[in-house]
């Protein structure tokens, strides 16, 4: 596939590799912040080629691990009603609840379907006039475009049986509050690509200024990831701190303003709970008043009051966050496996816990120190 | 796609086309259902097995073991692109009877109806059926149907059973004989099936060629016996090629790796997963199988598989190995590793 | 938040007065909406993701930060500028 295939060309990743292993002098911690990134270098394999000076942390960037479990919940609830048809993209189907997931809502009868695109979340709503469609509105900023088209037209297309659960969360003040945290020592970051393809990357100058930190933004297939890496490394030990595009085929510093534009009119920014870690102030969208109608928890505010129960065990948060690695957690491998997961971590495919699971029984070796692998 | 039924080909005076679509009465062992198969199963089937008409039927099996094997078909949509539920449930059991090196012998088919299914709908099903069993060499011995209220099936459900023969003498093949220094191939493209069921699932359709492989197997299985010497085989169905590789080094207590670069894979399934975020390897296949042999028995067995009109693009994959006992892993395009392990459940697509 | 693939424009059309495009994965065929696309043409290659084209790729672009990946480097210090 083109624009894809040479991006994971095997003479290239190992030039790659071997101008980053030329470019260290001393081991450095990079902190790659989009799921789709984690996901990438753990299917290539990449995690395993870079040289041991560099230790990668696979930060909070997947939405399926940072929804809060109080959403989830909701989710659930809104999933069993008899008179709604709940619509998710597939990643929510399996992260745990307090009780169960959409999956066993599934199982239980509830009208549970997978859509590839919220237009499809209208469809079923025009489809089905009798009944209430939710849909999970979950994602970064760039699934924020498309979730904000679909209530654009629910309102043009005067659909009043289209209601939207929002569990939008910002990149920046993510990294803002990472960076805050005395426990997470990052010294550089991966930025999203396709988040920045959305947003550009102007909100991540100051960022780099205020905490001293080179960000690059970065794509996704292997030959992205390494240029990625290969430019922060390169910065880090110049001792510079910019901001970089190393997306540039696809990411520009003011990024795409017609989407933006629909961001804005749909969603205004709100503090949001990130499970595990915790409210960050400003990192989150919420349905703009005027879109109240929209709106899950107006249309049945009895998922208002919903009580979380959290598996005391998990610490997917300090997982998250590269605080703690997955085997420092007492469950991992015992009560938490990816067939019977306590948190979002071991569920997702890309999630911190789920990686170690995998590799740990192959080498467990491998992970006493996970900046040694080879 | 099935040809219709040939309603007018039948000599019943009483037309089952009275009954557009199935009712309650077609499953309570009266008068509609001796109606329903003398007029649809039995002329579809038609062998002197099904003719026998008693509660079960009776026959001599050739010389050798007995194979047995059985399995439920609930695929939904019955129809997508390359078969349909019917192709399916002939050939995954044909299929599961070769992957012990048994030759088909019967098959038995129980229908589970929904009422309201239309009468068309499952004469194109029993066409279909009639058609594979005719292709893969067995027939239909007996049958059973059982009619549902509506809303408490999905139109059609089908189970068969099947018995075959494994020759005497014929070598033991099953998932616990794998040995390090062992080759894995398999018989040609992965993916096919699965992202052409998922094309036409409500909510996903896109446009592609791509059609099911749905195929019987016991052809290509033959042929592989007479070529040389086989340790496992297993057809890749749900899961993939994960799936079976998974359990074959579970069952055999050995360590599978393999080259992702070599698994045979056809562009548009390749980009189809891409688009849906799955992992070829997971992704579902019906007439295609996994073997593993031994290293000097491999380029004979191969080259018989491509003679074969089912394992045209069969292509040698991988190596058993004594490290990392029931574990898989796979060399990466990159030239990375790594661990490809039992898929968590049903297949989903993602947008992270 | 992040898978989205690259996809080749084959015929731009309207629904419901949304701009939507016919995209080529190679080999597969979807719908995708072009809104946020208004100055997308046939033959372009998009990103797209949840059925959104977010970017269309910079060919040029690609093929000059191409060339400067394949060179060999020798000095360490140049980056790819913002």
């Amino acid at each position: 596939m083109k624009f894809l295939d040479e991006y994971r060309d095997a003479d290239l990743t190992r030039k790659l590799l071997a101008d980053i292993q030329k470019t260290v002098t001393r081991p450095w911690t990079l902190m790659e912040v989009c799921g789709g990134q984690t996901h990438s270098i753990i299917k290539s394999g990449l995690d395993r080629m870079l040289p041991a000076e560099i230790n990668l942390i696979h930060g909070p960037g997947c939405p399926v691990c940072v929804t809060p479990l109080e959403l989830v919940d909701k989710a659930i609830a809104l999933a069993s009603r008899p008179e709604v048809i709940f619509t998710s993209y597939g990643d929510m189907l399996r992260v745990p609840g307090s009780r169960g997931d959409l999956f066993a809502v599934k199982a239980a009868g509830g009208d549970v379907r997978i859509i590839y695109s919220p237009l499809d979340a209208l469809k079923i709503a025009r489809d089905n006039p009798e009944k209430t469609v939710v849909f999970f509105a979950i994602g970064f900023e760039t699934t924020a475009p498309a979730n904000a088209m679909a209530v654009v037209q629910a309102r043009v297309q005067d659909l009043q049986n289209f209601v939207v659960l929002v569990s939008h969360v910002t990149v920046p003040a993510a990294i803002s509050a990472l960076m805050q945290s005395p426990d997470v020592k990052v010294d550089g970051f991966l930025a999203a690509g396709h988040v920045c393809t959305v947003m550009g990357y102007w909100e991540y100058e100051p960022l780099a200024e205020r905490y001293r930190i080179p960000i690059v933004v970065t794509g996704f297939e292997p030959v992205d990831l390494l240029h990625g890496i290969l430019d922060c490394v390169r910065e880090l030990e110049a001792g510079r701190h910019p901001v970089l595009n190393a997306y540039a085929r696809s990411v520009s510093r003011e990024g795409n303003k017609p989407a933006q534009a629909v961001i804005s009119r749909v969603f205004e920014t709100c503090d949001r709970a990130w499970r595990g870690i915790g409210v960050i102030p400003m990192s989150g969208y919420r349905l703009k008043p005027e879109y109240g109608s929209f709106d899950a928890e107006q249309r049945f505010p009895e998922v208002r009051a919903i009580e979380t129960k959290e598996s005391p065990l998990c610490i997917s948060g300090l997982v998250l966050q590269g605080i703690k690695k997955p085997l420092e957690c007492p469950a991992f491998g015992v009560q938490c496996t990816p067939q019977t997961p306590l948190g979002a971590t071991m569920v997702s495919s890309e999630g911190a816990c789920a990686a170690y699971y995998r590799y740990g029984r192959l080498d467990p070796a491998s992970l006493a120190e996970p900046g040694k692998r080879r | 796609m099935s040809p219709a039924p040939d309603f007018l080909g039948w000599t019943c005076p009483r037309p089952l086309q009275n009954y557009p679509t199935i009712v309650m009465g077609h499953g309570a062992g009266g008068r509609m259902m001796s109606d329903l198969i003398e007029n649809l199963f039995a002329p579809a089937f038609d062998n002197e097995l099904l003719a026998q008409m008693g509660d079960a039927a009776v026959f001599k099996l050739p010389a050798g073991k007995a194979a047995f094997t059985t399995d439920s078909f609930v695929v939904n949509p019955l129809f997508f692109p390359g078969g349909d539920i019917g192709e399916l449930a002939v050939y995954g059991t044909v299929n599961d009877l070769a992957m012990r090196g048994a030759r088909p012998f019967v098959l038995s088919a129980g229908f589970i109806l929904e009422e309201g299914l239309p009468m068309e709908t499952l004469g194109r099903i029993v066409s279909s059926m009639a058609t594979a069993a005719k292709k893969a060499g067995v027939r239909v011995a007996t049958g059973d149907t059982k009619v549902v209220q509506k809303g408490h099936g999905d139109g059609v459900y089908i189970n068969t059973s099947g018995i075959g023969v494994i020759p005497t003498g014929a070598a033991e093949i099953g998932p616990a004989l794998a040995k390090p220094g062992d080759v894995v191939l398999v018989s040609g493209t992965l993916g096919n099936h699965g992202i052409a069921v998922m094309s036409v699932r409500a909510g996903l359709t896109f446009e592609t060629e791509i059609r099911s492989d749905t195929a019987p197997l016991n052809g290509l299985v033959e042929a592989m016996l007479a070529a040389g010497k086989i340790h496992c085989l297993r057809d890749a169905t749900r899961g993939g090629l994960a799936a079976v590789l998974n359990e074959l080094a579970s069952a055999s207590q050995v360590g599978i790796e393999f080259d992702e670069r070599k698994v045979p894979l056809r562009p548009e399934v390749d980009a189809a997963c891409e688009m849906l975020g799955f992992d070829p390897f997971y992704v579902a296949n019906e007439g295609k199988l996994v073997a593993i042999l031994p290293a000097q028995a491999a380029e004979v067995v191969l080259a018989a598989m491509r003679h074969h009109e089912y394992g045209k693009e069969a292509a040698i994959i991988g190596k058993v190995v004594a490290a990392h006992p029931g574990l898989v892993t796979a060399r990466t395009a990159i030239g990375g590793m790594r661990v490809v392990d039992l898929p968590a459940g049903e297949l989903l697509p993602r947008i992270c | 938040m992040c898978l989205a693939i690259p996809g080749k424009v084959i015929e731009i059309y309207a629904t419901k007065g949304m701009k939507m495009a016919r995209v080529d994965f190679g080999g597969v065929i979807k719908e995708a909406c072009m809104e946020y696309l208004p100055e997308v043409k046939l033959g372009d290659y998009t990103i797209i993701h949840v059925g959104f084209g977010l970017s269309i790729l910079d060919e040029k672009e690609a093929f000059e930060t191409m060339d400067l990946l394949k060179q060999i480097d020798d000095m360490g210090e140049e980056g790819t500028a913002a």
